[in-house]
């Protein structure tokens, strides 16, 4: 048995019934403690002060919003080359969910920007990426909610999905070509974990791993929901044509 | 050439509308397509035409063996009817002498120089059927070929394609009328298709 | 193909405003820019890489949505995908067709604009090899959009979303080309980036764009 059978609708469903609570419980719990742990139980940053403590809500949306599109290039590659229904419904089911994920890292980073930068907007190149990023989400969505018949959406936006992943890269280093002055250093991103110091570093990670699982989560009920809807689709096209 | 279709299942948007289709048509004969609106015969064209790919089944002839004559007539209002034709013979590969006889066939000599937006329906139709025959393809695939055709002209019609079917070519024609063809009959509403399964679609599940 | 592309400049020439839409779009663009920020040189030389190149880019769009519409409503799209030509090579030639009546025309024309957003004078043969240089790959980004929208009623807004992200690459490293040659800078980096780019977007993306057209008339 390999693990390709799960890509049937029905082993999906029933597989994914068992293991969706799970992941609930798990993010919930991650998430409780590394948001606990990070804005209740952290010392003041000596430069920024409470605001440090946004990267708890920043930093895994951020992450979060960049992986989903990847796992929607996955997911598309699959429907198109092994024409897993359930595969290409999962990319349909991130799309928003990484959307709304790529909001919640942009409008973060502005109240950040705010105290740190003293302005909620700079066209800084990770900013302008995310930005293009949405755009991106933005357009695939769109055209998912345009196409009437599902097969024809499924394979349009997957290969939406392939060319656009292409143009998205580009443009990222398109951003930072074009404005590589006023950053202000790497204290904000992840790789460089010298600027972070432990205290923050752990509950940090914790919150990371209780997002993936809220990712995981919210797409398996996304694509359950999608599922539903298809068979929904598929009892009404009889009825009408019956 | 012959031909045929074995076990062919087709779709029209989402549904299935037709399964089972098979049939074989040999040498120099054409299949007259019938049944009533919405049984499939459209669909069954567009996928022997290569524009939709079958749900289940195959198709025993390669792709390149088809011409596909749709209701609409692939006509560009702006070019002039000589325009039109050249354009088509230059994609499909065929010089200017299968102009010539297309025009020759469907009496379009008096048309050349008209714009397509200045042809009435019936004259449309003439110069879309031309079309057929500057394809150089084998067999014709044609949607309703003789609408807004006057009775004159459906013998034209008849003639070209009893002159093609001589010439050992073949023809799948989707037809209400009588057009005096020596046609074998093939009714499609023996192949309408029930409700989908599994196979077909993996959401049908739920009817089951 | 040549056929194909031949077909498509005669069509643009006949129904009137294929090459002269773009163009009186460009116009109309750069007129309102200038009465939309001020008069003044001090105002307009800075904007004028930017205004031209974004100029050219919409006026570019415009004319996106026509290029597989019309063949799927009169059959000719159906005729061409079943013809011996591969739907790569229908792809190809759009794109080629669209760049002759849209992007070239541009390219003739921005020269004589950019004085009217006093972009100056040492910059105007950056502003043209950047312009000829790079929407060849606005028109093959937009051909790609256009098929994947082309069976969609509402499809033209879509397919603004759709391209216009696709864009940036080609608006950054271009305009930044006439830019850097504006300020006295060297512009060749950004001028191969975009050549770079056009070059993989004539190479890749006729092939996606072949992928929708099937699927789409399908």
């Amino acid at each position: 048995m390999s693990l390709w059978e799960y890509a049937n609708p029905r082993r999906f469903m029933a597989l994914t019934a068992k293991v969706q609570p799970w992941c609930w419980a798990v993010a919930v719990l991650l998430c409780a403690v590394g948001l606990g742990w990070g804005v209740l139980a952290t010392p003041e940053d000596f430069r920024m002060g409470h605001s440090v403590k946004i990267i708890y809500v920043h930093v895994p949306t951020a992450f979060i919003a960049i992986n989903a599109w990847f796992m929607m290039l996955v997911t598309s590659l699959i429907w198109l080359i092994r024409r897993h229904h359930v595969s290409a419904l999962a990319a349909r089911a991130a799309a928003p969910v990484g959307l709304v994920m790529t909001a919640i890292a942009l409008a973060t980073g502005a109240i950040w920007g705010k105290p740190m930068w003293g302005t909620y907007w700079a066209w800084d190149p990770r900013l302008t990426s995310f930005l293009i990023l949405f755009l991106f989400y933005l357009g695939y969505v769109a055209l998912w909610q345009a196409i009437e018949n599902p097969d024809a959406a499924a394979d349009l936006t997957s290969i939406l999905c392939l060319v656009g992943s292409v143009f998205a890269v580009i443009s990222r280093y398109a951003a930072q070509f074009w404005n590589q002055g006023l950053h202000q250093g790497a204290s904000l991103s992840l790789d460089a974990e010298e600027n972070i110091s432990d205290v923050f570093w752990i509950p940090l990670v914790i919150t990371l791993a209780g997002f993936v699982f809220l990712f995981v989560a919210l797409v398996l009920m996304r694509t359950r929901t999608e599922i539903r809807r298809r068979r929904l689709h598929a009892i009404t096209l009889r009825e009408r044509t019956a | 050439m012959e031909w045929g279709v074995s076990d062919l299942a087709c779709r029209r948007g989402e549904a299935l509308v037709l399964r089972g289709v098979s049939f074989r048509v040999p040498d120099g004969r054409a299949v007259a397509i019938r049944g009533p609106n919405g049984v499939g015969k459209t669909t069954l064209l567009r996928t022997l035409a290569g524009l939709a790919a079958p749900v289940a089944g195959s198709i025993d002839a390669p792709d390149e063996a088809f011409a596909y004559g749709a209701h609409a007539d692939a006509l560009k209002d702006q070019l002039t009817v000589a325009e039109n034709l050249s354009f088509w013979a230059a994609i499909f590969g065929t010089g200017a002498d299968a102009v010539s006889r297309a025009v020759q066939a469907f009496g379009l000599a008096p048309l050349l120089r008209r714009r397509a937006a200045d042809l009435s329906a019936g004259q449309r139709r003439r110069t879309g059927l031309a079309r057929m025959m500057l394809t150089g393809r084998p067999i014709w695939l044609l949607d309703e070929p003789t609408v807004s055709l006057d009775a004159e002209n459906v013998a034209r019609f008849a003639d070209a394609v009893r002159a093609h079917l001589a010439e050992g070519g073949s023809a799948a024609i989707a037809t209400h009328i009588d057009l005096g063809l020596d046609a074998d009959p093939l009714n499609l509403g023996a192949f309408a298709a029930a409700a989908p399964t599994r196979a077909d679609d993996p959401f049908a599940e739920a009817i089951e | 193909m040549i056929a194909l592309v031949a077909r498509d400049l005669r069509l643009a020439i006949r129904a009137g405003g294929g090459f002269g839409l773009g163009l009186g779009f460009f116009l109309i663009f750069v007129t309102l820019t200038a009465l939309g920020v001020g008069p003044t040189e001090a105002v307009l030389a800075p904007l004028a890489p930017g205004a031209l190149w974004l100029g050219a880019l919409l006026a570019c769009l415009l004319s996106l949505d026509r290029i597989f519409a019309l063949d799927r409503e009169d059959g000719s799209l159906d005729a061409l995908l079943t013809a011996p030509l591969p739907p790569e090579a229908v792809a190809v030639s759009k794109a080629l067709a669209h760049w002759i009546t849209t992007g070239l025309p541009l390219t003739v024309a921005a020269p004589v604009l950019a004085p009217l957003l006093f972009l100056p004078p040492s910059a105007l043969p950056w502003l043209i090899a950047a312009l000829a240089v790079g929407t060849p790959a606005l028109s093959a980004i937009g051909t790609f959009g256009a098929a994947l929208t082309v069976g969609l009623r509402r499809g033209s807004l879509l397919l603004s979303l759709i391209v216009l992200p696709m864009y940036v690459p080609t608006l950054v490293f271009g305009a930044d080309c006439v830019r850097r040659a504006a300020q006295g800078l060297d512009p060749t980096l950004p001028l191969v980036l975009t050549a770079a780019l056009t070059l993989g977007a004539i190479a890749l993306l006729p092939f996606a764009t072949a992928a929708a057209l099937r699927v789409n008339l399908r």
